[in-house]
């Protein structure tokens, strides 16, 4: 299990990205997930998941995430969601693993 | 035929540039993880770009990765990109062919089994590297052409870059030998005023002219100038088809020696016209049956 | 009830009566007369000139539940209608119609008029800004009538759409109520969506910050129809009121569905003698102006006229010889008003004049090709320029349903993908245009052709143009951006959509938070 350690920050506000803000969280706290998004009506729960399931896959357990969405992708949000556990001191796990799209 | 008459760069971190890349009707795409990235944005570029790799529909277009030089990058950038299965990696600042070599272990060393190779295109932008164009050009089974990037070349010549590119005549007719000595494919510099469509198209011909195969490509608007210059001309389609027309009538008629309009056509010529051809069957310009 | 696409619509709305389903693009043909406007007669030596707004309000006199018109050639940079309305909150006014003919961020004050119940009905071709948030949520008791630009000169016509009162914003008038669009610090070009206003209203106010010496000259909107002069200190601001130097997009991949666009129109031949064209303001349409401009040049033909709201771009055209006149509606920038005031083959039309579906024939009826953008666009080609995918009206048809239906070749140009909404969906969350009235979509991943017109199919696919079935670009769109949850909207109904005809083309909902 990874224990993220550091505050970090990826992506940007442009159009088409995401911004990911991980804050550690007390250990057994679970993760909490708050998200705002262009597209919350029509794909809030699927951001959700994506997010989720990132964050789960690198084993980390304890989290707390702010994301602002601008119609990112799939594939750019886990990217985002990636970057800032690496960042926060998670060894990533192979990128090259087939995950869903 | 590998075709890439444009190479479009895309910034490796721009999220909105890196889906369409697939849109724009380049030959090839570069996704850019040297130039185009900020040193502290280089982790997330390379998470980008890697799923962009496995997600995103290139339609086509041959996907590149320019990674980041040896001495900076480029070890991270490969472990993180080829398992990603691009076709290609680009290696900027290539100055001799031992740099190829290496590039080509790690490589190898990342591929899985069974992945189609990862193919190497040496970005040359020094004048040690237009020195040694003709063993880098060797290097590598992997290494499929040379690019040239005049920017950095003239400025490490202490020469002015100009329009009409008198300066860097030498580096570019070097390279085209060498990569055609080789056996491979030689990609232009850049043309980098993305306003003159006329330079351009200029520029571009003369490129032609002088033996390159594409051009590096840094906006979209410049795709369908350069592609219509590297095109085949009408009366070079002509000239193409009267070429096989000759041959198959040789044939028939069992002639060994074989003219086209009083001159000899010799292998070289015939290898040139059947490339013709193919490009520009390729390119729509000729369909199967209708070759008039 | 159903109308034939299949939009539930009421039979009856408060503030606007009976419905009648719209039935096809060209099926209602309604036995009515035009109105009449009550006799008037001015004696010599009167004079039309009052001092300020107020006095307007006195001699009229304007009462409670009166409808006040304005037009909207000043766009964001409006100064009148907010005037207007500030003296109706000071008089204690209640229940005001507002008819103005496009509402943008600047006219935020009439939300907190509807609050107070000063205005509770709206009549108009476009929304935009806190109003279209404020309607969207419901602070209307009554829903909002949304026309098209012919819609609204039609409906006017027929009396359907009475006016007791328009004030027309004039850039310079003369102290009998000559006006012109073309000269003062709020010069705008074109008056023509104000001219059936000062044909059929009861009550004309001319309302100007520039008043010139009698007779004014040229004269666009005539003393015979104005009742009243006034002078104030601003009728609008000028950096509101121009959107700019108009530029032709930098995005590439608007750039790349542009260029697919004039192929189509050069694919099917229209690149020839006599071409009549109209573009957008905006994004790829403009481009596209841009890329048939280049074919024209090529192919060394001259259009016969281009149509609609004018940018620099369609002027430089007309001066460089590739139209022989422009009809102009609407200017959208400072090129366009100095070419509408010194060039005599740029003419100025009316909204009637330009897309009215009821008189004895319009001009876009003239059009050979429409360039028009779209919000969504459904499986059956209907487009949605009314709402965005989340419910929120955010604009309005405008000129869109009638330059769709008149011309002979309508492309709509659309990112397939817009972050990650899909343009094409099963089902335009409002339905605007109707799909019979569209021929092309351009996407920057493909072209699909309405099934309705096969020979235009055959045409691109002949010229080596990416082809596909509508379905498939959407499969295409979800494949990248997975299958959106539908959006749920709430039961009270904000606006009418009214076809140009007068039939309900669709209902807009109350958005749900």
């Amino acid at each position: 299990m990874s224990q993220m350690l550091t505050a970090t920050q990826s992506g940007t506000l442009e159009s088409n990205d995401i911004m990911i803000t991980l804050a550690p969280n007390f250990k057994g706290s679970g993760i909490k997930l708050e998200l705002e998004s262009v597209v919350l009506a029509q794909y809030g729960e699927v951001l959700r998941q994506v997010i989720l399931d990132t964050v789960t896959s690198q084993g980390v357990t304890d989290v707390l995430i702010k994301a602002v969405d601008r119609g990112a992708l799939d594939c750019t949000v886990r990217a985002r969601v990636l970057v800032a556990l690496e960042r926060a001191g998670v060894k990533i796990r192979s990128l090259a693993e087939k995950t869903s799209n | 035929m590998d075709l890439r008459r444009t190479m479009l760069f895309m910034p490796g971190n721009n999220p909105g540039m890196l889906q369409n890349g697939g849109v724009l009707g380049a030959d090839s795409v570069i996704l850019d993880l040297e130039d185009a990235v900020s040193p502290q944005e280089k982790d997330a570029a390379r998470f980008l770009v890697s799923q962009a790799l496995r997600f995103v529909d290139y339609r086509g277009s041959e996907r590149v990765v320019r990674i980041n030089s040896l001495d900076t990058f480029a070890a991270q950038d490969i472990e993180a990109i080829v398992p990603c299965q691009p076709d290609a990696l680009m290696v900027p600042k290539v100055q001799c062919a031992e740099e190829i070599h290496e590039v080509e272990q790690l490589i190898a060393k990342t591929e899985f089994p069974g992945q189609r190779p990862v193919k190497i295109i040496a970005l040359i932008e020094t004048p040690r590297g237009i020195a040694e164009c003709y063993p880098i050009a060797r290097a590598s089974k992997r290494l499929v052409a040379l690019a040239f990037g005049a920017e950095d070349y003239t400025a490490t010549l202490g020469a002015e870059r100009t329009k009409e590119g008198l300066e860097i005549v030498t580096a570019r007719s070097l390279l085209v030998n060498a990569a055609a000595a080789a056996a491979i494919q030689s990609i232009d510099t850049p043309f980098t005023d993305v306003n003159d469509f006329e330079g351009l198209a200029r520029d571009t011909a003369f490129a032609k002219q002088i033996g390159f195969k594409g051009k590096l490509t840094i906006n979209p608007r410049q795709i369908d100038v350069i592609h219509e210059r590297f095109n085949p001309r009408q009366d070079e389609i002509v000239w193409a088809q009267q070429v096989i027309a000759a041959i198959e009538q040789a044939k028939i008629q069992g002639s060994g020696v074989i003219a086209l309009n009083g001159k000899m056509i010799d292998a070289p010529i015939v290898s040139r016209a059947e490339r013709t051809i193919q490009l520009a069957r390729r390119v729509g310009l000729l369909t199967e049956g209708r070759e008039q | 009830m159903k109308n034939l696409l299949g939009r539930e619509i009421p039979e009856f709305a408060d503030g606007y009566g009976k419905i009648t389903p719209f039935n096809g693009a060209f099926s209602h043909q309604p036995s009515i007369t035009r109105q009449s406007t009550r006799l008037k007669t001015i004696k010599p030596r009167q004079s039309k000139l009052l001092t300020n707004i107020e006095a307007v309000f006195d001699k009229v006199p304007i009462q409670d539940g009166m409808t006040l018109s304005f037009h909207h050639h000043l766009r964001n940079g409006d100064g009148l209608v907010n005037q207007v309305l500030a003296i109706a909150e000071k008089r204690g006014m209640k229940g005001l119609k507002i008819a103005l003919s496009s509402i943008f961020p600047v006219h935020a004050p009439i939300v907190d008029y509807i609050k107070q119940g000063i205005v509770t009905s709206l009549d108009t071709n476009y929304i935009s800004g806190p109003v279209a948030e404020a309607v969207s949520c419901g602070i209307l008791d009554t829903p909002v009538i949304l026309r098209t630009h012919g819609g609204r000169a039609r409906a006017i016509e027929y009396g359907q759409l009475k006016i007791d009162v328009a004030f027309i914003a004039a850039p310079a008038a003369d102290d009998y109520g000559n006006m012109n669009g073309i000269m003062g610090p709020a010069a705008c070009g074109s008056l023509g969506y104000a001219f059936p206003d000062a044909e059929y209203a009861d009550n004309v106010v001319a309302v100007t910050d520039y008043l010139v010496d009698y007779p004014l000259s040229p004269v666009s909107i005539p003393q015979t129809r104005v009742d009243y002069v006034v002078k104030v200190a601003s009728v609008g601001d000028p950096t509101g009121i121009v959107s700019g130097t108009t530029r032709i997009t930098k995005d590439p991949v608007g750039l790349k569905i542009a260029a697919t666009a004039a192929k189509v129109i050069e694919a099917v031949g229209m690149i020839k003698e006599g071409f009549s064209f109209q573009t957008g303001a905006g994004g790829a349409s403009l481009a596209t102006a841009h890329f048939v401009r280049q074919m024209m040049e090529k192919a060394g033909v001259t259009g016969s006229f281009a149509l609609g709201g004018i940018t620099g771009y369609m002027v430089e055209m007309l001066e460089q010889g590739l139209f022989k006149k422009i009809l102009d509606v609407q200017g959208f920038d400072l090129d366009a008003i100095h070419s509408i005031a010194t060039n005599p083959n740029h003419l100025e039309i009316s909204a009637g004049f330009y897309a009215s579906p009821f008189n004895n024939g319009c001009a876009v009826n003239k059009l050979d090709c429409v360039v028009l953008g779209a919000t969504e666009i459904d499986t059956s080609f209907n487009v949605n320029v009314v709402t965005g995918s989340d419910g929120m009206i955010m604009g309005g048809s405008g000129g869109h349903s009638d330059a769709a239906a008149g011309a002979n070749l309508t492309i709509i140009v659309a990112n397939l993908l817009r972050g990650r909404l899909s343009t094409i969906v099963d089902r335009v969350t409002t339905a605007a245009t109707p799909g019979e009235t569209i021929d092309v979509l351009v996407t920057e991943r493909g072209i699909a052709v309405n099934p309705r017109r096969q020979e235009l199919k055959a045409c691109l696919i002949k010229a080596g143009l990416p082809i596909r079935e509508i379905n498939e670009l959407k499969e295409v769109a979800e494949k990248i951006s997975g299958t959106p949850k539908p959006i749920k909207t709430g039961d009270k109904i904000v606006a009418l959509v009214e076809y140009r005809d007068g039939t309900m083309i669709d209902v807009v909902h109350q958005i749900r938070h």
